[in-house]
């Protein structure tokens, strides 16, 4: 059985935790750009954190599903039908068969997040199933979805039902799985070479998101910043996250499809466990810079995951009592 | 030498050797990422070979379950300098990898510019670029873009100060003592000088790239009749 897309949306592509393990053939790790919210969904409908989901951004697609199908939705909020019943995000949701899922009006985020209960058929590509669109490779024919596309999803086995769509009661509660306007970061190999002026900036001023933003990296609009010396920099590897500084003094964080190698200036790292927050902002959000110690940021790592399991866990209880 | 060994972020570190661009650092590079891959530590997602340092990239989120309060970068600067201590000093020196080139002006559109820059031929150009045995430093930029060097002191050519919106696949450039292949049609601001048939990456193959880091690389000329022949091929 499958779901078949029958209105194109920006950008959606079926994303999962990122192909690692290729980056010196140039192949860059791609994945969600939010992580926790392609958690979350999973959690919902009792997948595996890992399984690969539909990564959509505003607007987007709509979506007929053939067959009677336990779905979740995470990450942004935005308006969301099944035919004409609203559907909220972050519940279990049986969508009956022959049911549209259209997603309207954004709420707030910047990409929301599909997972089906035994996720997509699909076939990997270098053990991954993100849609790497340069190489042409991963995820569904290697490109963002289109109208006409057919993804099969895994046999459900659920009995049709008489409404478009039937709302779990539960939701998952994501308020500890993201931080508030402030983005922290550990310093990079170049951040002691800031002047005072640009570091009294840096760390006071917010940080708004420019418009050519996308899924390489989020351009930063900030007061323009200096080294106190020109450093030449000999490309390096680069990580989801790092910092640099460009030579018009702004900065790029970059985000999933980063090349793997660069070689601007590095002032900083955001910290792993803000990058699903960094990901749901959107051209002219802001938010403000904080610095932190490497130990802590390692700690929030594993305090989100320890968050993302309890969840999980509660999920799959409420699951099992249901069927 | 020893390498300065610094966090990279909270879910990776880097070992960097020295300040320069050198072939003997960056075998020294390969030859520890050679042996990382072979003996990678728990919790090792990715190793990401440059010109002068070494990334690897981990799950600090597993790595963290396993021991809550020990810090992850302390346990894989461990295994890092471990890596670093075991890997053999010298590689296996690789058979050389021969790149058949044309340098028809009409796939490498910026050899009269080059030849009037430097006061060469475009033949003199031609044979300059196919004299050397070039290293490949590192794959990146895009899947299968290799960065090779030396360029003959006589040829290196600053990058074009716009770049081209529209280079194609296949086509050879040069950007100051570096050397490359464009493995897809793309932006791109190196200097022109021919284009291999050779198709540099093919996502269905289970090694989709042809060359990697540390490989001997040399070009060939062959004429515009030869490229089209192999291209239709």
């Amino acid at each position: 059985m499958s779901i078949r897309i029958i209105k194109n949306g920006l950008m959606d592509t079926i994303q999962d935790m990122g192909r690692y393990g290729y980056a010196y053939w140039g192949i860059n790790p791609g994945g969600a750009m939010d992580r926790v919210a392609m958690q979350v969904a999973n959690a919902l409908v009792g997948n595996d954190l890992s399984t690969p989901v539909l990564e959509m951004h505003f607007p987007a697609a709509g979506i007929l599903f053939e067959e009677t199908t336990l779905i979740a939705l995470a990450g942004a909020d935005a308006v969301v039908h099944a035919d004409d019943m609203e559907i909220p995000t972050l519940h279990p949701v049986l969508i009956n068969k022959q049911s549209t899922l259209t997603i309207g009006k954004r709420k707030s985020g910047a990409r929301i997040y599909l997972a089906v209960k035994g996720g997509f058929g699909l076939a990997p590509w270098l053990n991954s199933y993100s849609t790497h669109i340069k190489a042409a490779a991963g995820g569904y024919e290697g490109r963002k979805l289109a109208v006409g596309d057919f993804i099969d999803t895994r046999p459900q086995h659920l009995p049709a039902i008489d409404q478009p769509a039937k709302i779990f009661s539960w939701s998952a509660n994501v308020s500890d799985l993201y931080s508030k306007e402030v983005i922290h970061f550990v310093p990079g190999e170049h951040y002691s070479l800031l002047d005072e002026f640009s570091l009294e900036k840096l760390l006071h001023n917010p940080c708004f998101i420019r418009r050519e933003s996308d899924r390489m990296g989020y351009r930063l609009q900030t007061d323009t910043l200096h080294l106190t010396q020109q450093k030449e920099c000999i490309s390096a590897a680069v990580t989801r996250g790092t910092v640099q500084l460009l030579p018009n003094g702004q900065l790029i964080v970059l985000m999933a499809d980063h090349q793997t190698t660069g070689g601007y200036p590095v002032i900083g790292y955001v910290a792993g466990a803000d990058l699903p927050t960094l990901a749901q902002m959107q051209a002219g959000d802001s938010f403000v810079l904080r610095e932190i110690h490497l130990s802590s940021a390692e700690n929030f790592i594993y305090q989100q995951q320890m968050n993302l399991r309890q969840l999980q866990n509660a999920c799959t209880f409420r699951l099992q009592q249901y069927t | 030498m020893k390498p300065l060994i610094t966090p990279t972020g909270d879910h990776a570190i880097t070992a960097t050797w020295g300040d320069k661009i050198d072939v003997g650092i960056n075998r020294k590079v390969i030859s520890v990422f050679t042996y990382i891959q072979q003996h990678p530590p728990e919790g090792l997602r990715d190793v990401v070979p440059a010109y002068h340092s070494l990334t690897l990239i981990y799950d600090t989120a597993s790595l963290k379950k396993k021991n809550p309060l020990a810090s992850v970068y302390e346990q894989m600067k461990i295994h890092l300098e471990n890596a670093i201590a075991q890997a053999a000093d010298v590689i296996q020196t690789s058979s050389i990898i021969d790149i058949p080139v044309c340098y028809d002006i009409s796939l490498g559109p910026d050899l009269p510019a080059l030849s009037a820059m430097h006061q060469l031929s475009v033949q003199e150009i031609i044979s300059l670029h196919t004299s050397p045995t070039y290293h490949v430093y590192l794959v990146g930029f895009m899947p299968g873009f290799a960065y090779m060097g030396s360029v003959h002191e006589k040829i290196r050519s600053p990058r074009r100060p716009a770049p081209r919106t529209h280079v194609p696949a296949g086509s050879v450039g040069i950007a100051g003592e570096q050397t490359g292949i464009y493995p897809f049609s793309s932006p791109g601001g190196w200097q022109l000088v021919g284009q291999t048939p050779v198709q540099m990456f093919d996502a269905s193959l289970s090694v989709p790239c042809y060359l990697k880091p540390g490989d001997a690389v040399r070009f060939h000329e062959i004429s515009l009749d030869e490229f089209n022949k192999r291209k239709s091929a």
